[in-house]
């Protein structure tokens, strides 16, 4: 028994470094965000990537050639409606789980906003974000997906990291 | 068939809200989180992520073989990705922003239904950046 416990001891530390507020929440989220996913292709085949839906409701008020593409045009409705129950599953989260209480970033809103513009530009001239190529990329194993992902694992390392250098 | 197009955008509705729980339960909607993670502080979103590849992988692989068309739809669609240079470029640029904010456009949406306003910036910009996508294309 007790020649055990050092090295099980020495592994419990090993995990709370790497998992510091736990592991639990992190996996029932992802196999819920993976439920979802997977319910989209069973129950409509639709592949449920969540960056497309910027570039889809533009083209309801941009008559520009690119936003009235039929794929943007055909699908902007059930984007908006996925969308809408990212917010409803939020906020049964919110209500039931969070007690309400009030959520705020620490960061800047510049940050934010510039953040936002090269995730918003960058996800839909590669087609695809961490849902999109992250998930439903990966998740039919597709080798392009798979470098988009380590890619932009690369640039938010680097960015992430040098940003903590700059801004401590 | 008309009563389907209502049963589809429940059906879409429903797995939206397993999403937006699921981005929610698993605090990936907040950016310190998933700053956290690009900082090597806390490996969490790596669970995150190989979960719902997991599931995701199994039911993408496996349904088109158990039904010969999903239930309230058509056909099984595919996504076929491309390695390119937008590609290439798009998901640097998509990084960049990423590691800037920590947040990407599953968190700025569901974020609006856990009432965390300061993320109406991050979808602002989204938003914004895929407009300026769209119209430097054509």
């Amino acid at each position: 028994m007790s020649h055990f416990a050092p090295d099980t001891e020495k592994q419990m530390n090993q995990i709370s470094t790497l998992l510091p507020l736990g592991w639990t929440h992190y996996l029932v989220g992802g196999l819920l965000i993976g439920t979802g996913t997977a319910l989209l292709f069973v129950l409509t085949g639709r592949i449920g990537g969540m960056s497309t839906v910027f570039s889809s409701t533009w083209s309801f008020i941009v008559q520009r050639p690119f936003f009235q593409q039929s794929r943007f045009v055909e699908s902007r409705v059930w984007r908006l409606v996925y969308a809408l129950g990212l917010i409803l599953g939020a906020l049964l989260w919110w209500v039931f789980f969070a007690g309400r209480a009030t959520q705020a970033t620490s960061l800047p809103a510049w940050q934010l906003l510039i953040g936002g513009f090269f995730v918003g530009y960058g996800a839909r001239l590669g087609n695809g974000c961490t849902s999109g190529h992250g998930i439903c990329g990966l998740g039919s194993l597709q080798l392009p997906s798979l470098m988009a992902v380590l890619t932009f694992m690369a640039t938010a390392f680097i960015t992430a990291n040098l940003l903590a250098v700059w801004l401590p | 068939m008309r009563g389907d197009r209502t049963w589809n955008h429940l059906a879409t509705l429903l797995a939206g809200i397993l999403f937006g729980f699921g981005l929610s339960f698993s605090t990936m909607i907040q950016p310190a989180v998933v700053l956290s993670f690009l900082r090597f502080q806390d490996f969490g979103l790596m669970l995150v992520m190989g979960g719902a590849v997991a599931v995701v992988a199994v039911v993408y692989r496996w349904a088109p073989r158990w039904a010969r068309r999903p239930l309230l739809g058509d056909h099984f669609h595919q996504h076929p990705s491309v390695w390119n240079r937008d590609t290439a470029l798009g998901a640097a640029l998509f990084g960049f922003g990423w590691g800037l904010c920590g947040v990407c456009p599953g968190p700025a949406i569901a974020g609006l239904g856990a009432a965390n306003w300061d993320l109406l910036w991050a979808l602002g910009g989204i938003a914004l950046g895929a407009l300026a996508q769209g119209i430097r294309a054509k």
